[in-house]
């Protein structure tokens, strides 16, 4: 595009300067041009030719003030700018990347503290699991010691019952002839008896 | 100035002496005194916008910005790298010639660019410079450039001549173009601000016919604010242009 437009801009410049260069001809050309023709021709007037000697000074003082002063001003405003905007942008991606790592950071201490928690949790419901298993069994334990110690006794003052009964069964018998006979049966003999009928009923 | 019947479109490109006797001496102008003018303005527009350095610039200093980010853009894409050393020379000869032609504009003002000797002798400095600049970075190749490459040898006389003429006639068209531009835009606003106060003298209808001119003179006026900046602009580009052609192997 700036090819074009200067393509297009010297086309028309080579026009506007081949009609130009037929103004100052023609002026000089006339008759007496110098006199009412166009001042800007009249170089035999010093103050024409003293243009280019003032306008050579001005322009170099312009030149060198804008070279050595104020355009390395402004370049220095925009090299800072672009350093300031540079840094900037740094220290936000620094920032970014510092929030990065800590948000993976939080992320992975969350994970493992959720392992960890899930570890413990997992850890007590075994013990708890493990403790009453050993309490079920103890109590187990203890009961079926407890029943076994109830049977025995149970079994020993069964033991203990049968044992009297026949002498009770010898003194019933005993009670009972003595009141429907009235006559003393030997003990010996109503043993023997109270023995047989005993063992005729299963006992 | 009307004088009569006649108009004097050229009085305003007179120079007179400043400063009475000592100006007369020492030849200084309303010319000079307007390219100090210039001068003075180009550089306390960049050194008043630009004393805020502040990162988030105001409206002067964004100013003062664009127009330095412009012509550098212009000498760096036009001349290549080494467009960075040429781009004070291209901004100072950018801005002396916008500063004097927009002076010109004013009342009771004088475009010094409206003078041959002076855009002569600006578009002398350019090419001097590129000759130099040539000589400097190609050498003896710098005279190659005059017989086009893949041309017969046998056409050599008729073309180096052609090309030693339109490289001697830079300087020329360079000045000219400038010069003719302002003194066109000057001569037509005095020609149009003439043709007002004639009119104006007719009575009634004249006073309202003057209008027109007036109308025509407010146009010009914006044309020659587009002029003014667009021949500072072509001369800058074809430094610009002049120095790449000088640089380039």
């Amino acid at each position: 595009m700036a090819r074009s437009a200067v393509s297009i801009t010297r086309k028309a410049a080579s026009f506007v300067t081949s009609s130009a260069l037929a103004l100052p001809l023609m002026a000089m050309a006339a008759p007496g041009a110098r006199a009412v023709g166009m001042p800007q021709l009249d170089f035999a007037n010093p103050l024409v030719t003293g243009q280019v000697i003032w306008g050579g000074v001005i322009f170099l003082v312009l030149y060198l003030l804008l070279s050595r002063s104020a355009l390395p001003k402004v370049e220095k405003v925009l090299a800072t700018r672009r350093l300031t905007i540079e840094n900037d942008l740094d220290i936000a991606h620094r920032a970014k990347a510092h929030a990065d790592t800590a948000v993976n950071d939080l992320h992975q201490a969350r994970r493992s503290a959720m392992a960890e928690a899930q570890a413990n949790v997992e850890k007590v419901v075994e013990d708890a699991r493990l403790a009453a298993l050993r309490q079920t069994q103890e109590m187990n334990a203890r009961l079926a010691e407890d029943i076994r110690q109830a049977e025995a006794r149970v079994a020993a003052a069964r033991a203990q019952a049968l044992g009297s009964l026949r002498q009770i069964a010898d003194e019933t018998a005993q009670a009972l002839v003595h009141q429907v006979s009235g006559a003393s049966v030997p003990g010996d003999v109503l043993a023997s008896r109270v023995n047989d009928a005993a063992t005729a009923h299963g006992f | 100035m009307a004088a009569g019947s006649t108009i004097d479109a050229l009085g305003q490109f007179e120079l007179h002496p400043m400063l009475g006797g000592l100006g007369q001496s020492l030849h200084f102008s309303q010319s000079p005194v307007m390219m100090i003018v210039a001068s003075i303005l180009v550089l306390a527009f960049l050194y008043v916008g630009m004393r805020p350095a502040a990162v988030v610039p105001g409206r002067l200093q964004a100013a003062a910005e664009i127009c330095y980010d412009f012509i550098y853009n212009m000498a760096v894409d036009t001349i290549g790298p080494e467009g960075r050393a040429f781009f004070p020379f291209v901004f100072t000869l950018f801005f002396f010639i916008l500063a004097g032609n927009y002076l010109g504009l004013l009342p009771f003002s004088f475009a010094f660019t409206s003078h041959v000797a002076v855009t002569l002798a600006l578009a002398l400095l350019v090419f001097v410079l590129s000759v130099i600049v040539s000589l400097k970075a190609q050498g003896a190749k710098f005279f190659a450039h005059f017989m086009p490459a893949g041309a017969p040898v046998a056409l050599a006389p008729l073309l180096v001549p052609i090309e030693i003429l339109s490289f001697l006639s830079r300087p020329v068209s360079l000045s000219i173009r400038l010069f003719a531009n302002m003194v066109a835009g000057h001569v037509m606003l005095e020609m149009f601000a003439a043709f007002t106060i004639m009119l104006a003298g007719l009575g009634l209808v004249g006073d309202v016919l003057a209008v027109g001119p007036v109308a025509i003179n407010i146009a010009l006026m914006a044309l020659e604010l587009l002029v003014g900046a667009l021949q500072a602009y072509v001369f800058a580009i074809l430094t610009c242009i002049y120095l790449r052609e000088a640089v380039a192997h």
